[in-house]
């Protein structure tokens, strides 16, 4: 019965999709078409919808050990764009030079960057009580601006013609495409490994028991000698990590050069993800399509309907809203039958 | 660096401040009654191209704040019913009211981008403000900014000497004993999110139609946020909540007048200095745990069941 929540969500978001369309005069059926039909219609665009879905599944996977743990992490975005910097800083600078070795490298290095970014929310909390909500958020924007600065200036490419960009990636730093026809990448191997890994963890290990008892009962968690602060940190470590490295795969993927704007809200969207993903590997990656589709939706209806590309955002709000009343509407009933 | 500067460097700090006054205050009466809205940052999006749009559809600056008011009140009113009647998790909520905030404010604004509006005008105060320096200084203001005076003013008193400020206290202090005293716990609780989401709209609208008078998406770049720290900044006063909105604002415009006052530094760093001065005043604030435990509501955040 609570796994009904996300489904059931999802069906009231569907819903809400028609009527905001046919209110503003658009054919809900042709709509239907371009946010869940075309994706699938073709190579390419399943080669997409697993293309956006990746840096959204690696992101949530990450944030979903911090929520289970009562740790909220929702500065995935500047972890994000950390990650990308700090492995482009190696493509870029000693891409060349390292040859099959640079991809490797690259990806470690955007995992060390988004764990550097989230060991500032991370330290403030263990150490000065400060709620991450917004430090991490706050780190967000100043990571954006880390970017543009880097772009705008000391890592402009000089032959860009004045375009604020990096230098393109040497071809040995680039994500090679799974196969012919497709952009999706070997970053989504990745991601479905990092689903087991997060299963594993979460079902498995001790420290991952640990973690859910502090989410669900920091009194018993206290009493049995878990330690909250080594509970945030783990959390903000494999949450900021887990971002960086889904930065790197984005701008050593697709993008291929380092540029202001590198995310469509990936890390935001990410929340989301996790949420209706009801924190658990199998459900995140389910969810990350979802998302992923509403994402190529967006971007179709903005051609074939003259919508915005901002209605991707709106439906992905709604969604979230849907889960949580969803949520409760079950919730209530187990209490009624109790009673 | 003259005197005029200074007097302009002080105004646009009052500028700056005014949209985090409002937000902040109607966050703080939320806060003490025991809601904590994170919804902030979206509430004020689309209080802001509410106000935006009803301004320059109607003509009327009026109209564009009622309907701002009413638009934040409205996204206040989806996180009340979620929160208060369903009891969803408030932080869980408050990020989803932001999320969808910013989708339906970028969704409604498509039309709006780029058109210029008329700024909401100084108000002349016959004599004052034609004073040199003070009248400049003191008496330069919209009538946005005299109001968010006011509104601290109000809220303080409301809060420390009225029975309705002790009835939202008592609600967001402990909510089983105003329940047991008969207190309608809910319905305050919807009063007091409802207000604070029509101040958020009202925030919004300002950063639309007097700050930069203009719709951009996103365009409250973190202030919801940044008001969200300045309520914890305050310790949930409203005159400290004031004080930190106008040293906020402060290092907001700096930036913009770094290059007069002879600073080399490329303008990116100069524009984190209001986020990076949110995590260094948070810290300063939270260092001692017993600050927060004197001074935070001592229910917010949690759901409260009536039946219970």
């Amino acid at each position: 019965m609570r796994l009904a929540s996300s489904p059931l969500a999802a069906l009231a978001m569907l819903a809400t999709i028609f009527l905001t369309l046919s209110v503003l005069g658009k054919d809900p059926v042709a709509a239907f078409k371009v946010f869940f039909v075309e994706p699938f219609g073709s190579l390419y665009g399943i080669g997409e919808l697993l293309l956006k879905a990746t840096p959204l599944m690696i992101c949530a996977l990450g944030l979903a050990v911090g929520y289970r743990a009562n740790v909220w992490n929702i500065g995935a975005e500047g972890q994000f764009t950390m990650g990308a910097i700090a492995g482009s800083g190696i493509g870029l600078f000693h891409g060349a030079a390292l040859g099959a070795g640079a991809l490797p490298l690259m990806l470690t290095a955007g995992v060390l960057g988004g764990m550097a970014w989230a060991a500032i929310p991370a330290f403030l909390r263990a150490r000065f009580h400060t709620s991450e909500i917004f430090t991490s958020l706050m780190l967000v924007y100043i990571a954006q601006l880390f970017l543009s600065y880097l772009v705008h200036g000391p890592w402009r490419d000089p032959a860009g013609q004045n375009f604020p960009q990096s230098q393109p990636f040497p071809d040995n730093a680039l994500l090679p495409p799974l196969f012919e026809g497709v952009r999706a990448n070997g970053g989504l191997i990745l991601a479905l490994v990092l689903a087991a890994l997060s299963w594993w963890f979460g079902s498995v290990t001790a420290a991952g028991y640990r973690m859910r008892v502090s989410g669900l009962a920091p009194a018993a968690a206290a009493y049995a000698g878990i330690s909250p602060r080594w509970n945030i940190w783990l959390a903000l470590m494999i949450s900021g990590g887990a971002a960086g490295l889904a930065g790197i795969l984005e701008v050593a993927g697709p993008i291929g050069v380092l540029q202001p704007v590198i995310s469509p809200g990936y890390g935001f969207a990410a929340i989301i993800v996790a949420f209706v993903g009801r924190l658990h590997p199998i459900g995140i990656v389910l969810a990350s399509l979802l998302m992923s589709a509403l994402y190529l939706g967006g971007e179709s209806a903005q051609i074939e309907l003259q919508l915005p590309a901002s209605v991707s955002g709106l439906f992905q709000g709604a969604l979230l809203f849907f889960l949580l009343a969803a949520e409760l509407f079950i919730h209530f009933r187990l209490r009624r039958l109790r009673a | 660096m003259n005197i005029a500067t200074w007097v302009a460097i002080a105004a646009s700090a009052v500028a700056a401040a005014t949209p985090l006054i409002y937000a902040a205050l109607g966050e703080l009466v939320t806060e003490r009654a025991g809601v904590l809205n994170l919804g902030v940052e979206g509430m004020m999006l689309v209080g802001a191209i509410t106000g935006f749009a009803v301004g320059i559809s109607t003509g009327s600056l009026l109209l564009a704040y009622v309907a701002a008011a009413a638009a934040g009140a409205l996204m206040a009113l989806l996180f009340g019913v979620l929160t208060l009647s369903l009891q969803t998790n408030q932080v869980a909520t408050g990020l989803a009211l932001t999320l969808f905030g910013v989708g339906l404010s970028a969704f409604a604004g498509r039309a709006f981008v780029g058109l210029p509006i008329a700024r909401v005008p100084v108000l002349h105060i016959p004599l004052l403000s034609d004073l040199p320096v003070i009248g400049e200084l003191l008496f330069h203001f919209d009538v946005l900014e005299y109001l968010g005076l006011a509104l601290c003013a109000a809220i303080s008193w409301l809060l420390r000497s009225t029975r309705a400020g002790l009835r939202l206290r008592a609600v967001g202090e402990s909510p089983a004993t105003a329940h047991e005293l008969g207190e309608p716990v809910t319905r305050i609780r919807y009063l007091a999110v409802l207000f604070g989401g029509a101040m958020s709209g009202i925030a919004g609208a300002y950063l639309s139609t007097a700050l930069t008078p203009m719709w951009v998406e996103g365009m409250t770049t973190g202030r919801g946020w940044i008001a969200l720290a300045l309520v914890v900044f305050g310790t949930w006063k409203p005159w400290r909540v004031l004080g930190g909105a106008y040293l906020f604002g402060t290092v907001t415009v700096l930036q913009l007048y770094a290059q007069g006052l002879g600073i080399r530094v490329p303008s990116e760093f100069l524009s984190m200095l209001p986020y990076a001065a949110t995590i260094i005043v948070l810290v300063i604030i939270c260092r001692d745990p017993r600050t927060i435990l004197l001074n935070q509501p001592a229910s917010l955040g949690r759901s409260f069941h009536p039946g219970h």
